[in-house]
């Protein structure tokens, strides 16, 4: 019972921060909405059984990828001109074609015949398990990841820097 | 009630389509990020969902790690896109003012 009140308090908090993302006039409220977004998906991997990817959430999404974009929103603009900050155009064509794609969605969704496991599925600790799969059967695309997680840092650099033209 | 699998399909669902409505309805280039990572979380929503009610397989939490690494590594060369955008395009980073290449 409580796990059901608690996952339609996430999926609240989850709609309305999206939608607020995906509609507000002013960037600076879609990016602190999105950081209530990406704390409700982490909390709902908490409600999946999924600690360790709940933590990394947190720690990657809040603490990394928002903080980027707010530094990048902060750089870009100037904030009090919230006309200028986020122009939408067409939002009366978007808004139909998004719920036309959500009611082919969950039309699927709920048609497919799913098959999950019988009962209640099992709560525990994941991290261990990770580790060893990721150490074991998936070494190959944890060293590809680490390979271009450099890339991504260089190519960033230098799409980034000034460029100095020596004449 | 019982919550199962079909519910957090929809819910991710719901959240992938705000991500679409987010690229449709937006110019700028920020604006555009933040719906890429609303779509980006609704797949690891359904990834860790299915791991779930599957039986704890543990193939779906590390699909999701790598997920959110390549999100990353996304968004740090997209903002370093921006940021080069803000500074070729006179302090504007709305997408259709790049229309360099346009014939």
């Amino acid at each position: 019972m409580t796990y059901a009140v608690m996952f339609y308090a996430l999926c609240a908090l989850i709609l309305v921060s999206s939608a607020t993302v995906a509609l507000s006039a002013n960037i600076i409220y879609s990016a602190f909405s999105l950081l209530f977004a990406f704390i409700g998906v982490g909390l709902i991997y908490a409600m999946l059984s999924a600690d360790f990817l709940a933590i990394t959430q947190l720690m990657l999404y809040v603490g990394g990828i928002l903080v980027l974009i707010l530094f990048a929103v902060m750089l870009t603009y100037q904030i009090e001109d919230s006309k200028r900050s986020n122009q939408s155009f067409s939002r009366w064509l978007a808004l139909p074609m998004a719920a036309g794609l959500f009611a082919l969605l969950t039309a699927a969704v709920l048609l497919a015949p799913w098959k999950p496991h019988a009962g209640e599925p099992p709560f525990g600790p994941m991290t261990a398990e990770i580790g060893n799969s990721l150490l074991g059967p998936y070494r190959l695309p944890f060293e590809v990841v680490s390979v271009l997680l450099v890339v991504g840092v260089i190519g960033a650099v230098v799409v980034a820097r000034k460029e100095i033209r020596e004449r | 009630m019982h919550i199962g699998l079909t519910h957090f399909l929809v819910l991710s669902a719901a959240m992938f389509c705000m991500g679409v409505l987010c690229l449709l309805s937006r110019k700028n280039a920020i604006g555009l990020l933040m719906g890429i990572e609303l779509i980006v979380n609704a797949a690891n929503v359904n990834l860790v969902a299915f791991s779930h009610f599957f039986g704890n397989a543990v193939a779906g939490q590390v699909f999701a790690l790598f997920g959110i690494v390549l999100a990353a590594v996304g968004v740090t060369v997209a903002l370093a896109i921006v940021l080069a955008l803000y500074r070729t395009f006179h302090k504007s980073i709305e997408v259709d003012s790049a229309s360099t290449l346009r014939g």
